[in-house]
């Protein structure tokens, strides 16, 4: 068994049993929930009188509806908002689940609050009714999102029949150009291999431009893998994985820190392991990235131009090229940067960590966001909020006129009342520029928190490269 | 549960490449805790205008489509957000089967475990289908779709194959309850289960 993917690793190590050829029965450590995508599940646990059958290995938090208005405590005055988060509260009390409740320190996005409580470690299968759950690939976990009958099959058996995927290894070289971040890396790889590029498949991310990211850069490369098409993404744990983990893992003693080190070390895979498909790319080729129209893979340089109608290959191509600049509002053929923006959203699971913050409050310092826009921060989770604010991010970036918001999805998917008009254009570092997703009509540019920035302090798609630098 | 063994009806031509979750069922449908009013909430941009009003351009307000059972989508249909509400929705609005050449991968998972039928055909298939669906003359086009021998029939006689996992199979024409099936091998998994947080102590995180 030496030529074995770090991915067949991971299912190996939780298969239960073998159901065919194509199916094996997984063993699932812990599963994340939100208000939702469960509550379907428990309705059916419920009626068919079975129970959870391992509270402990579960955990739920209140993220996509939750207004996220500066107010304390936090109230939600949607009553079918309302519902949904008394309804999560119900189904975790007569089940025995921790649940993150609106008011709780910790409340926050799944993906922002289950690493940074030190509940995603190398070695794991983490499930969650959410697609984002790929995220956890970054620290070598074995993460994807499951709909609600499989949320269902989880909660009653704490497994799931889970499909084998292929398996595809990304090799990125190279030191990251100036002005670009992972945001940019993953926009620009989806942007090579198009949106079902790595449908089927298990995405395995090596290089050296991999390994010198931290860990919260590489969680926005393995969250927005599946805007790839990818059934999961994975990076294998190393040096900067275990710090992280051992700074958020309180739990782990010494004794059980030196076996589980001495475990994740094999999580690579092996010299001689085959993968079902493999890219190489240069980092040298990133640049800043910003997407044009209403898929992740419609991306293109800042400085780039928006792709020509005349030059598509078939008329098919060139129809839904016309239908994507239709919605977006822009015109074949022309340049992206200078497009103007009336609003900025900062947050979500792809781009709402700490570091995404200092980033944009580092360029918000001693300047204004343009009169003409609205610009939200929403942090990740509350221990961000707090932490920023420690920091003094969160005066700098009042300061420089965003609004500092509560934790919660916000505006990533528009389920609260953050939502974009109808035409409002908004430079978003957020994950899916879907037709509507942020509102009906509104055009949503994908970016990197310091693009989104530059997007805020200038009122229009800037190339951050060109801002003028702080003269201390 | 009844057996689900073969699928006739009208199809209606949707050939978007990409079509999202988000689109087929958008956010302010999903503050629900069961699955009722999903059939309303189906496509709706893609129905309704801002003011609630059909739109003449949307095949599913035509007249020759109405009850329509089969859709026909452009690839990677049903991509990004995880929502099973996506299926759901189809299923009420009266789909029992949508044709596509490729389709999301949750997405899958969530058509399978809730019988609705998913046919990957080629590119080259679908187009046919497409222009068989979308001609103007009389009504839609009404296909026949055999799920034991993973057949196509169109009404101009093409037969068309296409791929279905063995165990999707027995999900789409039986129905299974797939948790009483794995309940079935539970002294199975509470063993494993032993020797998983035994042997790696740190993956028990709660």
């Amino acid at each position: 068994m030496s030529n074995r993917t770090l991915y067949q690793k991971l299912v190996d190590s939780h298969t239960v049993s073998s159901i065919d050829e194509q199916n094996v029965l997984l063993y699932v450590d812990l599963h994340l929930m939100n208000e939702y995508t469960s509550p379907q599940a428990f309705a059916a646990l419920e009626a068919k009188q079975r129970p959870v059958r391992r509270p402990r290995q579960q955990l739920a938090v209140v993220s996509h509806i939750i207004p996220t208005h500066a107010e304390t405590p936090r109230v939600i005055r949607d009553a079918a908002s309302l519902l949904q988060a008394d309804n999560l509260a119900r189904n975790c009390r007569r089940a025995g689940i921790r649940l993150l409740a609106a008011n709780d320190p910790l409340q926050g996005i799944e993906h922002i609050v289950a690493p940074e409580l030190g509940l995603i470690r190398p070695g794991m299968v983490v499930l969650c009714g959410d697609s984002h759950t790929t995220t956890y690939g970054a620290l070598g976990a074995l993460g994807f999102g499951i709909g609600t009958s499989e949320v269902e099959h989880v909660l009653a058996t704490q497994t799931l029949v889970y499909r084998l995927a292929k398996t595809m290894r990304i090799v990125i070289d190279g030191d990251l150009p100036f002005g670009t971040a992972s945001k940019d890396l993953i926009l620009w790889v989806i942007s090579r291999i198009g949106a079902q590029g790595a449908r089927g498949y298990a995405v395995e991310f090596s290089g050296s431009t991999i390994a010198t990211l931290s860990a919260e850069a590489r969680m926005t490369i393995c969250n927005m893998t599946v805007e790839a098409g990818a059934r999961a993404a994975l990076i294998a744990p190393d040096a900067t994985t275990f710090d992280y983990v051992r700074r958020h893992a309180g739990s782990l003693d010494d004794a059980a820190w030196g076996t589980a080190l001495a475990d994740w070390r094999e999580l690579v895979s092996d010299r001689d392991a085959a993968f079902d498909a493999e890219y190489r790319f240069e980092a040298r080729e990133i640049a800043p990235f910003v997407t044009w129209g209403t898929s992740p893979d419609q991306a293109i340089a800042v400085d780039a131009a928006v792709p020509d109608e005349a030059a598509q290959a078939t008329p098919e191509a060139a129809a839904a090229l016309r239908r994507a600049l239709d919605y977006m509002g822009l015109a074949s053929d022309r340049p992206l940067a200078g497009t103007p923006v009336g609003r900025v959203f900062i947050g979500s699971c792809t781009n709402g960590r700490i570091e995404d913050l200092r980033i944009v409050a580092a360029l918000a310092r001693g300047r204004r966001v343009a009169p003409q826009v609205r610009a939200m921060v929403v942090p990740g989770s509350g221990s961000v909020r707090r932490q920023a604010e420690a920091e003094g991010l969160a005066a700098i970036l009042t300061e420089a006129g965003f609004e500092w918001r509560e934790p919660g999805c916000s505006m990533c998917l528009a389920m609260n009342d953050d939502v974009l008009a109808d035409g409002e254009r908004c430079a978003s570092t957020t994950n899916r520029n879907f037709e509507g997703r942020q509102g009906r009509g509104g055009r949503t540019h994908l970016m990197s928190p310091a693009m989104a920035a530059a997007a805020a302090l200038t009122g229009r798609i800037t190339d951050v490269r060109t801002l003028e630098p702080h003269h201390d | 549960m009844t057996k689900l063994t073969f699928i006739e009806g009208s199809a209606a031509p949707l050939p978007l490449d990409n079509l999202d979750t988000d689109q087929i069922m958008p956010k302010q449908f999903l503050r629900i805790i069961d699955k009722a009013g999903l059939s309303d909430g189906l496509l709706y941009d893609l129905r309704f205008d801002a003011g609630g009003v059909p739109r003449a351009d949307c095949v599913l307000n035509q007249a020759r489509y109405r009850g329509v059972r089969i859709l026909i989508g452009g690839a990677n249909f049903g991509c990004g957000s995880s929502r099973e509400h996506a299926v759901w929705g189809l299923q009420q609005y009266g789909f029992a089967a949508v044709i596509a050449p490729s389709f999301a991968e949750i997405f899958y998972s969530n058509a399978m475990n809730n019988r609705l039928l998913l046919v990957q055909l080629e590119r080259a298939e679908v187009n046919q289908l497409l222009a068989l669906s979308a001609a103007p003359e009389g009504g839609a086009a009404v296909l026949q779709i055999d799920i034991g021998q993973q057949k196509v029939f169109t009404p101009t006689g093409q037969v068309f194959s296409f791929p279905l996992g063995a165990r999707h199979k027995r999900m789409v024409i039986d129905g299974m309850d797939t948790v009483d099936l794995t309940l079935a091998a539970l002294p199975e998994i509470e063993a494993f289960e032993r020797a998983h947080f035994t042997r790696r102590p740190w993956a028990a995180v709660m």
